[in-house]
C-alpha cells in the first residue's frame, strides 16, 4: 500500500469491466443491461485517463491529453447511447408491456 | 494535487466504492436500489479521475453520469416497472454462460494490462483544463464537431422513438 501506479488503475478498470460484462450478459431487465453497459464505459474511461496520466508525454507537453479527450468523447457517445436506448426501451414497453429480454425475442433466429 | 502519503488511501477508498457500487448494480434484487447505487459508482469513478489529474473529466463525469444519466435511468425504471416487487432485477437463463464469458475476458485482459508499465511521470504543475480546451478545439476539432451532430441526432431520435403514436 505504498505507491499507486498505472497497474492499480488498470486492474480496477478490468474488475469493473468484468462486472459490467457479467451484468450485460446475465441480467434479464433491459434497463439493468443498459446500466451494466454504462459500467463498462466507465471502466474503459478509467483505463484511458490512467494511461494518459502515466505514459510519458511528448517533449514540451505537460501530459498526454489524448486519453482525457478520448474519455470525454466516450462520455458524450455514452450519453447519446443512453438516451436513445432508454427511448427504445420505453417504446418496447409500450408495445409489449415488458422489458424482460427473455420475452423480447421477435428477431431471434 | 494530493500529497503522496494520502494518495493510496484515497485510491483504495474510491476503488472500494467503485467495486461495491458496480456489484450492487448487478446483484441487488430491487432494480430501484441498483439504479441508485449507480450514483455511488459514478462518484467513485469521479474521485479516481481527480486522483489522475483529470479534473475536467471528473466534473463532466459527476454532472453527466451521476446527474443526468442516473435521472434518465430512474425515469426509465419508474416508467417500465409495474410493481415494487423484491425480484425486479432478476438474472436471465444464460447466467452461468455470462459468468464464464466475463471470467474468461478478465483472465484474457489481465496479462495485457499488467504488461503495460507506466513511467513515474511527475504531476503537472499547472491546471490542465485550458490545455484540454485547446486540444479539443485544435487537434481534435473534427471529432468534437461530429460529436455535437451525434448529440443532436440522438436527441431528435430519442424524441421520435419515445413519442406516443
Amino acid at each position: 500500500m505504498s505507491e499507486v501506479g498505472l497497474t492499480h488503475y488498470l486492474v480496477l478498470s478490468a474488475i469493473v469491466f468484468t462486472i459490467g460484462l457479467y451484468g450485460a450478459l446475465g441480467k434479464r431487465n433491459a434497463v439493468v443491461i443498459l446500466m451494466s453497459i454504462e459500467l463498462m464505459f466507465n471502466a474503459v474511461n478509467v483505463a484511458f485517463v490512467a494511461v494518459s496520466r502515466y505514459l510519458p508525454p511528448a517533449a514540451g507537453a505537460p501530459l498526454n491529453l489524448g486519453g482525457q479527450v478520448f474519455a470525454l468523447f466516450v462520455i458524450t457517445v455514452a450519453a447519446a447511447e443512453a438516451s436513445v436506448a432508454l427511448a427504445i426501451i420505453l417504446a418496447i414497453y409500450r408495445l409489449r408491456k415488458t422489458v424482460s429480454i427473455d420475452d423480447i425475442n421477435l428477431m431471434k433466429w | 494535487m494530493a500529497p503522496t502519503s494520502v494518495e493510496p488511501l484515497v485510491f483504495y477508498a474510491a476503488a472500494t466504492a467503485v467495486v461495491l457500487g458496480a456489484l450492487a448494480v448487478v446483484f441487488l434484487p430491487r432494480i430501484i436500489h441498483a439504479a441508485l447505487s449507480l450514483v455511488l459508482f459514478f462518484v467513485g469513478i469521479g474521485v479516481v479521475f481527480i486522483l489522475l489529474h483529470a479534473e475536467f473529466v471528473a466534473v463532466a463525469q459527476i454532472i453527466i453520469y451521476a446527474g443526468a444519466i442516473t435521472v434518465l435511468v430512474l425515469f426509465a425504471v419508474m416508467l417500465t416497472q409495474r410493481s415494487q416487487s423484491p425480484e425486479s432485477n432478476p438474472f436471465n437463463l444464460q447466467r452461468g454462460a455470462a459468468a464464464l464469458v466475463a471470467g474468461a475476458t478478465f483472465v484474457a485482459l489481465l496479462p495485457a494490462l499488467l504488461s503495460l508499465r507506466g513511467a513515474p511521470v511527475p504531476g503537472p504543475s499547472q491546471d490542465l483544463t485550458p490545455e484540454l480546451g485547446k486540444a479539443m478545439l485544435g487537434q481534435w476539432v473534427l471529432p468534437f464537431e461530429i460529436a455535437s451532430v451525434l448529440l443532436l441526432a440522438a436527441m431528435i431520435g430519442a424524441i421520435v422513438i419515445a413519442k406516443e403514436r
